[in-house]
């Protein structure tokens, strides 16, 4: 995460811990996603001056529109990858401005939108390519199920 | 007694005969002859050792090939600790060259007390510039203390654990920094932006301000000491409509690259909060 977070596209940068949960999350037999989320925010906001309440709730959310999308378009799970880190990045940047706007952060919602939230999503989504497969082999692997795909 | 005579006279005609041969040869007389000798049995010498070279390499070659094959091991791992051996020399090379820097500084400017951190950590949030140093409250670090290096300011310490310490760099979008223009002997205020840019606002319009300004912390406030390099003006916006011009800064530091940096110790920031008066409708 730290080394994703040093490679950035404009002001934007690559969220792997929210990559990561969404494929995770995305495999069915898959019950622990919810206390992975839990506790990868728990370890963003411990580090980050982020209120720890924020990335929290942004990956939990996240996890839950996984758990919901992969019923619904469990045909095309690539698509809902896209679909379910596209949604998770607005979401939790949304999040975040939000909170430090509360907080009293002069932040320039326009331009946090344009130079971080875009970038980000950009570099996400191409992240989100490897990582469905690369999740989809450890869940074979972890859970020891029949690999149908 | 005839037999005994004929003996003596072979032997004599013998003697006289090698002896004249070595006389001739001495003589140089067999020069020729000798030569040719040598020739032949040089090359003949050649041969025999040019075959018995190949047959005995041939015979022995097993055995070498296995121990060329653990000395080319060794010098592979010979080479492989001396190449890391290099690059963590060189590593030091950099880390003295970027210490002996703070050092000068520390030392041209001896009425702070200075501690040396390193960064170890960004936050993970692209939505603020915020970085993670190895020093704690265990080393003595407080809350608010202003952190520099040799090149110019670097922020404050925003939050602190037994080991480690959150700074808030001033390139973060929350950070202000009271800043004073050297030629032009003006205030104004330093802020940080989403793209990690600086710039000035608060600067009247009647002010004269010229690109190349260099820009001072002014020590207003009570956040920062006074006098510490923050960049240059590059960029000046005025419109005639507006209540302030602004400008924008190039900051003598690369915050992308930070690795060490230096926090003010004997720097007690003051809270002036209570001291502003509140707005009255």
């Amino acid at each position: 995460m730290a080394i994703a977070s040093r490679i950035p596209l404009l002001g934007g940068t690559a969220d792997l811990m929210l990559v990561v949960l969404a494929a995770w999350s995305m495999q069915e037999r898959v019950e622990s996603a919810w206390h992975w989320a839990f506790f990868g925010g728990l370890l963003v906001g411990w580090a980050s001056a982020l209120p720890w309440v924020i990335p929290v709730a942004g990956y939990l959310l996240t996890v839950g529109m996984a758990r919901m999308l992969v019923r619904r378009i469990w045909q095309a799970p690539l698509l809902a990858m896209f679909a379910i880190v596209f949604i998770g990045t607005l979401l939790f940047h949304l999040l975040s401005i939000l909170g430090l706007r509360l907080l009293g952060n002069p932040l320039v919602v326009m331009d946090a939108l344009s130079v971080i939230t875009l970038p980000g999503l950009f570099l996400n989504l191409f992240l989100a390519l490897p990582a469905f497969p690369i999740m989809r082999d450890l869940a074979v692997w972890v859970y020891d199920i029949e690999d149908d795909l | 007694m005839k037999t005994g005579f004929s003996r003596s006279l072979q032997t004599t005609i013998i003697f006289f005969v090698v002896g004249g041969i070595l006389v001739l040869a001495l003589g140089g007389y067999f020069s020729t002859v000798s030569d040719s000798f040598g020739r032949s049995l040089v090359s003949v010498q050649t041969w025999v050792s040019t075959r018995y070279v190949v047959i005995r390499n041939f015979l022995s070659a097993p055995g070498d090939v296995v121990s060329l094959q653990q000395r080319n091991a060794e010098l592979e791992s010979e080479i492989s600790g001396l190449q890391t051996q290099v690059i963590q020399l060189q590593q030091q090379l950099t880390d003295t060259q970027v210490l002996a820097a703070l050092v000068d500084f520390s030392q041209s400017s001896p009425e702070s007390v200075y501690k040396a951190a390193a960064v170890i950590g960004r936050d993970p949030s692209p939505f603020l510039h915020y970085i993670i140093i190895n020093s704690g409250s265990n080393d003595g670090l407080r809350r608010g203390m202003p952190v520099v290096t040799n090149q110019g300011l670097i922020g404050r310490v925003d939050a602190v654990t037994a080991e480690a310490a959150r700074v808030q760099l001033a390139t973060d979008t929350a950070s202000a920094v009271n800043i004073r223009l050297q030629n032009a002997d003006t205030d104004a205020v330093l802020v940080g932006s989403v793209t990690g840019d600086l710039a000035l606002e608060m600067i009247s319009q009647d002010v004269d301000i010229q690109e190349g300004d260099v820009v001072l912390t002014s020590g207003l406030g009570g956040d920062y000491p006074p006098d510490l390099l923050v960049g240059q003006i590059f960029n000046i916006r005025k419109r005639d409509y507006e209540l302030f011009q602004q400008a924008s800064v190039q900051s003598t530091v690369d915050f992308s690259r930070l690795e060490i940096v230096l926090v003010i110790m004997n720097f007690k920031p003051i809270d002036i909060t209570p001291l502003i008066p509140e707005n009255t409708p």
